[in-house]
């Protein structure tokens, strides 16, 4: 068991944001997180990262109990993806990977030759370690959101969390970057994503958790999950899931713009 | 002249010229070099943790508190010694104060540190102008005024020993940290989740940052610009990692400032404080990036 959330509440002052969340996910999965926006998505990724603190219930990564470890150990556990930003300096491509290479170490710490070794090679597994020597500001958002891919590949953690990875980029650089994403889960990480878009997980999830007004909605494979009743209930509009090479993928098609055509 | 404690030269020189170049050259070339490489390391460090390449030592206080303390040990009529460490205390004690203000304060923490800053800056200000008021118009005023200047003129054996200890100190910690400063530049929950408690970091970087701007400006008066200015010169010539870019600024404003100190001495036939001419070089340069950033 990868991680395991049991019971999880968090509130922003009066405002409860997250009310009694419990899931489990195994090795090697990519759980695609799905919700409307202020759902709670990310405030149950702060959770999980150990950012938030004041939370009730209990989240274990790897059976260790997250709030008890510190922040060296956390990120010996996981690794975080945000979205793609602009850093205030430049820095090389292969200087941000480096960057999480020093995740369990002490504070004197510095990058050797194997830990520059582990940098090109984690660019190498996302394909684009010809960029490594560029810098980091000067190349495509798709890119630099693989970079930072590269980057938890690097901090070695065998869980990744992902707050939703391609909501800035356009269609090429989507499919690159969520096909990436799902041969790391066929090597094994587990992932925990979230998206916007319910044909993502059709496409790439093995499993999609739905929250909803801070509970969890429904939790399994997308198929089985995720249905026109839940995408009318949770983003109020009426689609139909459609099937698609004998059920190899499905899409969600507004209705409204079937019945105009 | 220097070889010929260590090796056995014969002495072309005078007892005279001896004495000149040990007590009063040689120290202040030292001082020179030192200041400069601390203003510089200060800088670069502010710039990273803060993440912002237009905060200089300035910005946290240290230069006003320092100039205060300065100004009260001057009114008090201290002796030189007196004027540096009492400097040396408010420098100190402002910063102190600009964290515990930003840490009670709530909201985004880097922004909270350069506001609290200009505050308690403005705050001291406010008190050197008072002291500026009731200062003696014949001597405590120009000896205020002079010090806020800047300047390398008194530089003494006894200066350098005593801010050889901190300098040296805060210097080691700044270059020891220096890759982590690379980590704390992406934002503070990215560098949490890559194990770096950012907090105690960050805390800790600005106290050894303040520790040797503090003991600059005990000893020279307020040197202003080069905790600006030579980081980013550094950083255009070598880049942004920090692995480089401290021990290139360190260097770097070790080398900036003992030559603005010979222009300073040479220039004119008085001496004009070195803290001028920083400023002279520096405003420019400062404008020159605000209007460079604007086009990127």
């Amino acid at each position: 068991m990868s991680v395991r959330v049991e019971h999880l509440g968090f509130s922003y002052g009066a405002h409860q944001v997250l009310h009694d969340i419990s899931f489990e996910v195994d090795e090697g999965t990519l759980v695609n997180v799905l919700g409307p926006n202020g759902t709670g998505k990310s405030t149950l990724f702060r959770c999980i990262l150990g950012l938030n603190h004041s939370y009730s219930g209990k989240i274990f990564v790897n059976g260790k109990d997250i709030s008890k470890l510190s922040i060296r150990e956390r990120a010996r556990e996981m690794s975080f993806i945000p979205q793609s930003h602009k850093p205030v300096y430049d820095y090389a491509v292969l200087d941000v990977v480096l960057m999480s290479s020093g995740a369990g170490s002490g504070a004197f710490f510095s990058p050797k030759k194997a830990h520059i070794d582990r940098a090109y090679e984690a660019l190498e597994r996302v394909g684009i370690g010809f960029l490594a020597e560029r810098p980091y500001t000067h190349i495509s958002g798709g890119e630099q959101q693989l970079v930072l891919i590269a980057r938890a590949l690097a901090q070695n953690a065998s869980t990744i969390i992902m707050d939703e990875p391609t909501s800035a980029l356009d269609y090429g650089n989507t499919v690159r970057v969520l096909s990436c994403v799902r041969q790391l889960a066929e090597d094994g990480f587990t992932i925990i994503q979230s998206t916007h878009q319910p044909d993502q997980a059709f496409l790439y999830a093995d499993k999609t958790l739905v929250l909803h007004e801070g509970d969890v909605l429904a939790y399994g494979p997308p198929k089985e999950t995720i249905s026109a009743e839940l995408i009318s209930k949770i983003y109020g509009v009426d689609v139909e899931v459609n099937s698609l090479y004998d059920d190899k993928v499905r899409v969600c098609v507004p209705l409204r713009e079937l019945e105009r055509k | 002249m220097l070889f010929g404690n260590v090796f056995p030269i014969q002495p072309f020189w005078g007892d005279q010229e001896a004495i000149i170049f040990f007590n009063v050259r040689l120290p202040r070339i030292v001082l020179a070099m030192l200041v400069g490489c601390c203003l510089a390391a200060a800088g670069a460090a502010y710039q990273g943790t803060f993440q912002n390449p237009l905060v200089s030592p300035d910005i946290l206080g240290a230069s006003q508190g320092a100039a205060l303390g300065a100004a009260i040990a001057i009114l008090l009529g201290f002796t030189s010694f007196g004027v540096s460490v009492l400097a040396f205390v408010l420098a100190i004690g402002t910063v102190l104060l600009v964290v515990l203000v930003s840490q009670a304060a709530r909201g985004n923490q880097v922004l909270t540190v350069v506001l609290a800053g200009v505050m308690v800056s403005s705050l001291a200000a406010a008190g050197v102008s008072f002291a500026k008021l009731v200062a003696d118009p014949a001597d405590q005023l120009p000896a205020i005024t002079y010090w806020l200047m800047g300047s390398l003129t008194s530089a003494s054996l006894s200066d350098i020993k005593m801010v050889i200890v901190p300098m040296v100190a805060g210097l080691v910690v700044l270059f020891v940290l220096r890759w982590r400063i690379n980590i704390l530049t992406m934002g503070d929950e990215e560098a949490s989740t890559m194990g770096v408690n950012t907090k105690r970091l960050r805390l800790i970087i600005i106290l050894a940052a303040t520790l040797i701007t503090a003991a600059s400006v005990a000893v020279t008066g307020i040197i202003g610009w080069v905790g600006l200015v030579i980081p980013h010169l550094s950083r255009m010539l070598i880049g942004s990692d920090y692995r480089k870019l401290m021990p290139a600024s360190m260097l770097m404003g070790a080398s900036f400032l003992l030559l603005v100190d010979d222009f300073s001495r040479l220039l004119t036939t008085a001496e004009i404080p070195i803290g001028i001419l920083t400023a002279f070089i520096g405003a420019p340069f400062f404008l020159y990036l605000i209007t460079k950033q604007g086009r990127r």
